[in-house]
């Protein structure tokens, strides 16, 4: 008898999962729903909760201007919980139930990766707004971080430069997965392609959460102690960077002696180390919190208004970075693009997209290219400050353009746009 | 006297500069900084100024380049006001208003030159010098040349220090003026190295040897990789020539290189041994409250990451407390923090002891439910009463920096602090079993429940003082843990395996066999990621676990006797 | 006279629960798929896709449960390190969809995009007949099945019991998903396997491909339960039950419970790749978190919230978690680790023998209700 109840419980329950998925009301006609798609809970809440929160304040100000095309837009915020397959779960019900004209979200590339194909499917619209390594271009996905050429390749030229220390030895060192793997695989070329020798480059990786670098550290010094100038790039990701950081400092290895370049880490990421003893180490990004031009000032101030306002832990003293900055200036040029183009429909919205520009904290003017869904950006290095600020000892004149096929690998000459 | 000194000095920080000059704008540049320099020396012996000429700091309104010349010219300058005006840009402090170069004080704004203060200038939209690492080295170059000449011996050896690993020929009559004038006896060693360093590429092969004899006491991996270099030959084949022609002078170099060699060789290893001794302790204080709350309950805490991340929580409470209302005795915030910090990790095992494994006698695997779900709870409410970020926990200035073996192998001061933290909170452990009343009775407990309570022990209560005990422990290991690692809400779950690991190859319950694990698997881990790097080396500790536990399935210290099985 | 094996499995369900069998057949194999692909968006009773992967995916979730209810439940062996087997038919299965993108990824090459970016120019020999729809299905099957049977041929042998066998299968997990993090070792890294088109030459993302991949979970996680019941039910089934509740007895007996521990070990093993295999066409990707320690503890606690040991439960135990996990990800974002923990707490706390207890205790009441 029990098992005759079992199965008919499965039934009642595989009815129940059917029902779930019905929609969840009719839709409100005087509100554009907007998705963000960023984790709140799981090992990536540390860095997305504060794009989320981006978002909600840019939604916010849109919405305190008139909205778009007379409409409020209306936020739904879901947490994918740092689980990949989760994401392109979020992702197809955002698009599919909830119809949100577009969704800001994701950090790491395997979270977008994930949701890439349902984007595609369902012919939706994603902003991503962290800097990623590039090699890959989606007719639905708009990258407003940047690609390697905008981020990595600058920093080794600084690096390389006179100003920069004239380095001619360099350590490689990343956590063990694609991001870093590929930047790497970039920069290596790149660095071939200036004469140095392959005797002159130490790849070294760590896996996923690893938080002992003594090993790493003593090799880099052993590295360095050749004669030759020699710089770090890191490209260590998350929470790994505080003991990275912490070793560095007590190790005693000076910027001055050797400086290390990071890609992942940002005002952010700086908040969880004491940044006293690595004064002078580098980050290279699009925008600083540093910067000082009145758009910067505007989002800064709004921000932290926004924070206190909601009740964000710790809002006196929050920060911006870079991966903000591209959240922001990702909602205002999608919704000049939704204006230009009169509706929220994807494909229009794409095609108003291209060559949309907007005056970014950056203090430049950006543009969306108009083949590459790339913005074209500004490249600032920074070198981290007692406060953990950074002080901005290089810029380019102008923002350059993405290639988020990078011409240092071989076969895509070729492929530029879409 | 005085006059005497400031002379010296005056003339070392003319090779101060000619040796910049030197190394960073070549020798035509060089031969032009050297012409001006001899002007300002001119101008200086007539003067002994306090108020620096207006030409000397407009540099530092300039780009990098002119900012670096703007300090050489300081250090021709020298004096009370030039130390002044590096001092404040070193400090971020050092503005420019238009042309004018101002340092921002606390009490307001002066002018730089004169150091007159300028009530009227209001101090927040004053542009600041930034300083970038060209600069700072330029800086530290041009301190350590004040330093060289100083009273203090320390500065002095810190001086000789970061000179002699610039090593520029420019430098050569400097360390000589001051070896001649140098009565301490590190110091003088210090600038005998930097000088033979210099002098290993003189003209004359008897300095050369020379040289090459003094270089032999010398730590540095850098000097090694030089010596080296003169051993090489350089060409192909037979038209291969050393690179150093003087038989006599290689000799004593290969002499030199293999005493070197030896140190460092000494030095590595006990850099590596270390390493993996750190790395053990900070395994045994993550893994130490598992074994014991494990062994008397046989309870899998699931959640005792999550006591690790509220111990370093507390810390940083205290250490907010300090900067608050003691920021005099802030390098003192650790120690207050590691009672806190046992109390808070200690209070939350009691609740959760008696709020939820209470009930889950009997039920271990249960218990193993219920505490995955008090981790996510822990987990959420750090999140949402910190926020989601690390938080910043500074080391008290008595745990930064190191202790320099050789060949740039540094002991960090935070590491040794916590190995010896983590054998003093064994050794309380240790004796709370073996010399307490309640020791005895958790070891009753956990060896044979049903007999303890027979006999009068009152098993609940001693349980729950075991599980305090036990979460008390993580949280001195958060509070260790906050010194070397990221502080946030997830903290703990990047130690939970590894303390599981740690617990289950020693033995359940075994505290002796907690911490020959831990030490075990710290140093083979560091051997390990020397010979094969840090990801395949995890991969190879994980399958030396699974194997060793083939070989001992309960572990190094395996219980005895019948209570072991069933 | 032995009963023809035909039979014993036709007797171990009672008529009733054929009805029930019968009744979900039909829903799973031609209400869904009718409601999905017949009926017009806008419909009533119309199944959007979302829903049909979603409820695919918790299938093969309550699949893997119910291989684990096996070896836990019925066989007292705790595994942390499940979520390996589960990955193992995953990346099995994802190998052939890989190479059923032919030329279409982003290099127009005929290896899969992430070999060609290391510059490889050949298949490494474990790619070799990933092409073959039928050796990825064994493979799946095998695979897991394989690693299962050598590691707990090695741990059974050494008899490894209770927390000692747990933490070494959450070992044998981690060291694996630090192996599969590495580019070199030619699955992708980090980003796993992602973006497939095709299946049997069938567009991946068609109604009608998804109807049948949801329709194919159900009979899956019909077929454990199933098989689960004939094992439980079989004399195969007591043996293990003899060795869970005391094992030196059943030794003693003269059964050697190696063979019985290594063959259920294995088969959940088997069952939860093919689980795995179904689960990476649905969701799409297939990634070495998979792998994590966490992921496989989590496992272990649908099982437990459904209730240990009888089967049913530990299926609804993984619907009840990862239906709530979808439900409060959207209502409370910020929040919903409370509950989620909460719940948790809860059914040890009150519900001892998980959900399907609290059924039992409910049913027992009524019958001790006089007239009820």
């Amino acid at each position: 008898m029990q098992s005759r109840r079992s199965f008919i419980k499965v039934c009642i329950l595989s009815a129940s999962i059917a029902a779930m998925g019905a929609p969840s009301g009719a839709l409100a006609a005087d509100t554009i729903k907007v998705g963000v798609l960023h984790s709140l809970s799981g090992t990536m809440a540390i860095s997305e909760t504060a794009l989320k929160n981006t978002a909600l304040m840019a939604i916010e100000e849109i919405n305190a201007s008139g909205g778009v095309l007379g409409k409020k837009l209306e936020p739904v915020v879901v947490d994918p919980a740092s689980d990949w397959p989760l994401f392109a779960e979020k992702a197809r019900q955002l698009i599919a139930q909830d119809k949100v004209a577009a969704v800001f979200g994701c950090w790491t590339s395997v979270s977008r990766k994930s949701v890439n194909p349902v984007f595609k499917e369902l012919n939706g619209l994603l902003f991503y707004p962290v800097q990623y390594e590039g090699e890959e271009l989606e007719k639905n996905v708009f990258y407003t971080g940047a690609a390697p050429n905008q981020q990595a390749i600058p920093a080794v030229e600084y690096l390389m430069s006179e100003e920069g220390g004239g380095a001619k030895r360099f350590v490689l060192l990343g956590t063990d997965y694609v991001y870093p793997r590929t930047t790497n695989k970039i920069l290596r070329a790149f660095l071939k392609s200036k004469g140095v020798a392959e005797a002159d480059i130490l790849e070294t990786y760590t896996p996923f959460g690893h938080s002992d670098y003594q090993t790493i550290i003593a090799d880099i010094k052993k590295f360095a102690s050749a004669g030759k100038k020699t710089a770090v790039v890191s490209t260590i990701n998350g929470d790994s960077n505080v003991p990275f950081y912490k070793e560095l400092g007590n190790a005693g290895l000076k910027a001055t002696d050797v400086p290390v370049v990071a890609f992942s880490v940002g005002e952010e990421e700086l908040r969880g180390v004491d940044t006293k003893p690595l004064v002078g180490h580098l980050a290279s990004w699009n925008y600083f919190m540093s910067l000082k031009n009145p758009q910067n000032e505007t989002f800064i101030g709004k921000y932290k208004a926004w924070a206190k306002k909601n009740g964000v832990p710790n809002a006196d003293s929050v920060v911006t970075n870079d991966p903000m900055e591209a959240t922001y200036v990702g909602l205002h040029i999608w919704k000049q693009a939704v204006e230009k183009a009169g509706s929220t429909d994807t494909d229009k919205v794409i095609a108003a997209l291209s060559g949309q520009t907007f005056k970014s904290p950056s203090g430049f003017t950006l543009t969306m290219d108009k083949t590459n869904h790339h913005l074209h950006k500004p490249v600032f290095i920074g070198e981290v400050r007692a406060d953990g600020q950074f002080d901005v000892v290089w810029k380019t004149k102008a923002p350059i353009r993405a290639q988020p096929w990078s011409p240092f690998i071989p076969g895509n000459e070729s492929k530029q746009g879409l | 006297m005085g006059g005497h000194m400031m002379n010296r000095k005056s003339r070392s920080f003319l090779r101060a500069i000619l040796s910049f000059a030197w190394r960073e704008k070549g020798r035509r540049a060089a031969w032009r900084m050297r012409l001006a320099a001899m002007a300002c020396l001119a101008c200086m012996s007539l003067s002994a100024q306090a108020v620096l000429g207006p030409g000397v700091l407009a540099g530092f309104a300039g780009d990098f380049s002119s900012r670096i010349a703007a300090i050489e010219a300081l250090g021709v300058e020298g004096g009370e006001t030039a130390r002044r005006v590096l001092d404040a840009l070193e400090a971020g402090r050092l503005g420019v208003i238009g042309e004018r170069v101002v340092i921002v004080g606390e009490e307001g704004v002066c002018d730089a030159a004169s150091g007159e203060a300028l009530p009227d200038v209001p101090e927040t939209p004053v542009e600041t010098v930034t300083v970038n690492n060209r600069v700072r080295r330029a800086l530290a170059n041009a301190r350590a040349a004040f330093a060289l000449g100083g009273e203090d011996a320390a500065a002095r050896l810190a001086a000789a220090h970061t000179l002699g690993e610039a090593a520029s020929p420019a430098w050569l009559p400097l360390f000589e003026r001051a070896l001649a004038g140098e009565k301490d006896e590190a110091v003088r060693g210090a600038l005998v190295l930097a000088a033979a360093r210099v002098n290993l590429s003189s003209a004359d092969p008897a300095v050369r040897r020379q040289a090459a004899q003094d270089l032999g006491v010398s730590p540095d991996a850098a000097v090694r990789n030089l010596l080296a270099g003169l051993l090489a030959k350089s060409g192909e084949g037979t038209a291969a020539a050393w690179v150093e022609p003087d038989a006599g002078v290689r000799e004593a170099a290969a002499a030199s290189l293999r005493a070197i060699d030896r140190r460092i060789a000494l030095a590595e290893t006990a850099g590596t041994v270390f390493t993996g001794l750190s790395l053990g302790s900070i395994l045994l204080l993550a893994a130490l409250g598992l074994a014991i709350t494990y062994g008397v309950m046989g309870v899998i805490n699931m959640a005792h990451g999550e006591l690790l991340m509220i111990g370093a929580y507390a810390t940083f409470v205290v250490q907010g407390v300090f900067r608050q209302y003691f920021p005099e005795w802030i390098d003192a915030y650790i120690i207050a923090a590691i009672p806190v910090a046992f109390l808070a990790a200690a209070l939350t095992g009691v609740a959760m002891e008696r709020l939820v494994l209470r009930h889950l006698y009997g039920r271990p695997l249960e218990s193993l439910l219920a505490t995955w779900g008090l981790s996510l709870v822990l987990i959420q409410a750090a999140r949402v009463t910190f926020g989601p970020q690390n938080l910043e926990l500074a080391n008290p200035g008595w745990m930064s920096g190191g202790l320099g073996l050789a060949a740039g192998v540094v002991l960090p001061f935070n590491r040794i602090v916590i190995v010896f933290f983590a054998a003093l909170v064994l050794l309380l452990i240790w004796l709370t079993m073996q010399k307490t009343r309640l020791g005895m009775f958790v070891r009753a407990v956990t060896q044979n429940r049903a007999m303890a309570g027979c006999v009068g022990v009152p098993t609940a209560r001693v349980d729950t003082l075991a599980f305090a005990i036990g979460a008390g422990v993580a949280g001195l290991g958060g509070a260790a843990l906050s010194q070397i690692a990221n502080v946030g809400p997830a903290m703990g779950q990047g130690y939970i395996v590894d303390a599981f690991m740690v617990v289950v190859l020693g033995g359940v319950g075994q505290l002796a066999g907690a911490v020959w694990a831990a030490l075990g698997l710290g140093i083979v881990s560091k051997f390990l990621e020397g010979l094969a790097g840090a990801v395949i080396a995890k991969i190879l500790v994980l399958l030396f676990i699974i194997i060793f536990i083939q070989k001992r399935p309960q572990g190094i210290f395996a219980l005895k006797g019948r209570f072991a099985d069933d | 006279m032995r009963t023809p094996l035909s039979l014993r499995c036709l007797q171990s369900l009672p008529r009733g629960g054929w009805i029930a069998l019968a009744a979900f057949a039909a829903v799973a194999w031609i209400g869904v798929p009718l409601a999905h692909l017949a009926l017009p968006e806008g419909h009533p009773l119309h199944i959007p896709a979302y829903t049909v992967s979603l409820s695919g995916k918790i299938l093969c979730y309550m699949t893997v449960a119910v291989a684990m209810d096996l070896v836990w439940g019925v066989a007292g062996v705790l595994s942390l390190g499940h979520g390996l087997f589960f990955a193992l038919g995953g990346y099995a299965f994802g190998m052939y969809l890989m190479r059923q993108i032919g030329r279409d990824g982003s290099y127009g090459a005929d290896l899969p995009d992430f070999m060609v970016f290391l510059d490889w120019k050949e298949l490494p020999w474990y790619w070799i007949g990933s092409d073959a729809f039928l050796w990825a299905a064994f493979l799946a099957m095998a695979l897991p099945g394989a690693v299962a049977f050598v590691f707990g041929w090695f741990a059974f042998r050494s008899r490894i019991k209770g927390v000692y066998f747990s933490i070494i299968t959450q070992a044998l997990t981690y060291a694996a998903m630090l192996l599969f993090f590495r580019n070199e070792t030619g699955f992708g890294g980090n980003n796993g396997f992602t973006d497939f088109k095709r299946i049997l030459g069938f567009d991946i993302t068609a109604p009608q491909t998804r109807a049948v991949l949801f329709a194919l979970s159900a009979t899956l996680l019909t077929a454990c339960l199933m098989l689960g019941r004939y094992l439980i039910a079989s004399r195969f089934g007591r043996v293990l039950a003899a060795i869970r509740d005391a094992e030196s007895r059943a030794m003693f007996i003269g059964y050697d419970p190696l063979y019985y521990k290594l063959f259920i070990w294995t088969l959940s093993a088997m069952l939860c790749g093919l689980a795995g295999a179904l689960y990476v066409p649905q969701t799409g990707i297939i990634n070495p978190s998979e792998m994590s320690p966490a992921n496989s503890i989590e496992i272990a606690v649908w099982v437990a919230v459904g209730g240990r040991g009888t089967l049913v439960g530990a299926a609804l135990g993984a619907g009840i978690v990862n239906l709530t996990k979808s439900f409060f990800t959207v209502t409370l974002p910020e929040y919903w680790p409370f509950f989620l923990g909460g719940i948790f707490i809860v059914v040890t706390l009150w519900l001892p023998d998980g959900v399907a207890g609290l059924w039992r205790q409910w049913r027992a009441r009524r019958a001790a209700v006089p007239g009820g």
